[in-house]
């Protein structure tokens, strides 16, 4: 159905194929979350890698900042339709993180959880290799408090609920669990390229 | 038509019934779809456009409309020179034309009569349209859970559904402020500046007791003054939803 007297603004073609469907791209960050933006203090920020309920090995800031850190540009892709293209990251791969824990996955799936008590569901094999990071820089500079600083996930591939702000801890779950946005209607994959945006979604 | 009940993910279409006015930046536009979308206040709506080669854009709009009225839902779309959608609802959407939507979207920022109070709301801009779907259900539910709504904005005549809350005020007892930054003779419910501490901290004061829930929403600069400003005065942040409208 087509809507009388629209027209809209193109993405130009270059970038089209780059933006999946029912985005629009943007040179903004806008930001999107659920409470108030917690102020974590360095000092005090740990970061915990669990098993069930078990901590396997947990971080603070300094000893996190000792481990490999790598580079990633990446689109981004938020289920509110924005997407933003070639966005600068750094910090810890999740391959980079279970080796310093001497950890292999245990199971198939994984609850990042943030100090604001948000949560979220990520298969493990979608956190391996090159594709997700534990990011605590952004183009070029410490990660700000809005975008989930000190350290968040990215897992660019997926919507970016999916990438918890202020993480602090990263569960191995038996079976895959809701997390916050999955208990209330989003979808528990959430590709942008088939737009698994609610639950509902194919 | 199909039976059963719709899917939330399954576009609809809906015909505009109403546009209003309500200050020079905002109307509200009044969508009749094919049948009702029950929904509690707060959720919102995704809208889909169509160019006529297929193109399409899609955003979100809360809900501004009491649950009450499923058959007819209410936005308030705040015109953004340079967008691309909100443009388009203020200068070529006419009564009578049809667009696609779907929903109700959200299972977060979220209240109904049965959640109770104390309630506290504070919005910027279009910001007050998820508020004023709960103030309109709880006015509709004839509910006396002690509320408060702080709303900003500019002038008096930016404040969106002035009236309405003025009357809501009156009638139900909410207890309304609104935070002009730039109207010199502040008159009654009215202070003459931008969100801070101070503001906040009065408009908590005009609760019986400490809120058990609070709803900001605006941009997300307007929201981190707002919630600054709440935790100063001790508001644990764990009572308190947030809705960003990007920007
Ligand atoms: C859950 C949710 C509910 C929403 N509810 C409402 C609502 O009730 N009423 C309403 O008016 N809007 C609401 N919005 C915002 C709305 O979805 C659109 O983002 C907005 O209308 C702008 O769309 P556009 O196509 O006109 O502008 P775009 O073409 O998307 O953007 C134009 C420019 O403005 C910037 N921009 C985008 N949003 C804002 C903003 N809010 N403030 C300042 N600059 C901005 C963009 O980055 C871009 O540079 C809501 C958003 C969300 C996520």
């Amino acid at each position: 159905m087509a809507t009388r007297g629209f027209t809209g603004r193109r993405t130009p073609s270059d970038a089209a194929a780059r933006t999946p469907p029912g985005q629009a791209l943007t040179d903004d960050f806008p930001v999107l979350s659920a409470g108030p933006t917690p102020k974590i203090d360095l000092a005090s920020w740990r970061f915990a890698l669990k098993v069930g309920p078990r901590t396997v090995k947990a971080w603070d800031w300094t000893a996190f900042n000792t481990l490999p850190m790598t580079r990633l540009t990446t689109d981004i892709h938020c289920v509110t339709t924005w997407s933003k293209l070639d966005t600068a990251w750094e910090g810890v791969a999740i391959d980079d993180l279970l080796a310093d824990a001497g950890l292999a996955p245990p199971t198939g799936f994984t609850l990042a959880h943030g100090y604001d008590g948000y949560s979220t569901n990520v298969p493990a094999a979608d956190l391996a290799g090159p594709k997700a990071m534990i990011a605590i820089r952004y183009d070029g500079a410490p990660l700000e408090p809005d975008h989930g600083g000190p350290a968040r996930l990215l897992v660019p591939h997926l919507y970016l609920w999916k990438s918890a702000k202020w993480l602090n801890a990263l569960q191995f779950t038996e079976r895959d669990e809701a997390g916050f946005w999955e208990l209330r209607g989003y979808h528990m994959y959430g590709d942008p390229w088939r737009e698994q945006r609610y639950h509902d979604d194919p | 038509m199909s039976a059963g009940p719709a899917r939330v993910s399954s576009w609809r279409e809906a015909r505009i019934v109403a546009i209003e006015r309500l200050t020079p930046r905002v109307s509200a536009f009044s969508l009749q779809p094919e049948g009702p979308i029950p929904f509690r206040p707060g959720q919102h709506l995704d809208v889909r456009l169509t160019a006529p080669d297929g193109y399409q854009a899609r955003r979100s709009y809360s809900i501004a409309s009491a649950p009450e009225r499923p058959e007819i839902l209410e936005l308030a779309i705040e015109r953004l020179d340079d967008g691309e959608v909100s443009p388009f609802f203020h200068d070529v959407a006419e009564v009578g034309d049809a667009i696609e939507i779907r929903g109700p979207i959200g299972g977060h920022f979220i209240w109904t009569v049965a959640d109770g109070g104390p309630l506290l709301l504070i919005g910027a801009g279009s910001g007050v349209a998820p508020l004023m779907a709960m103030v309109r259900h709880r006015a509709a539910a004839g509910s006396d859970v002690p509320a408060a709504l702080l709303l900003a904005a500019r002038t008096r005549a930016g404040a969106p559904y002035r009236a309405e809350l003025d009357r809501l005020a009156d009638e139900t007892g909410l207890a309304l402020t609104l935070a002009l930054s730039r109207e010199p003779e502040p008159g009654p419910r009215e202070v003459g500046r931008r969100v801070d501490a101070g503001v906040v901290a009065a408009a908590l004061g005009r609760l019986p007791a400490p809120p058990s829930h609070v709803f900001v929403c605006g941009s997300n600069a307007f929201v981190n003054v707002a919630t600054d400003a709440l935790a100063a005065a001790g508001v644990a942040a764990s009572v308190i939803r947030t809705e960003r409208y990007g920007g």
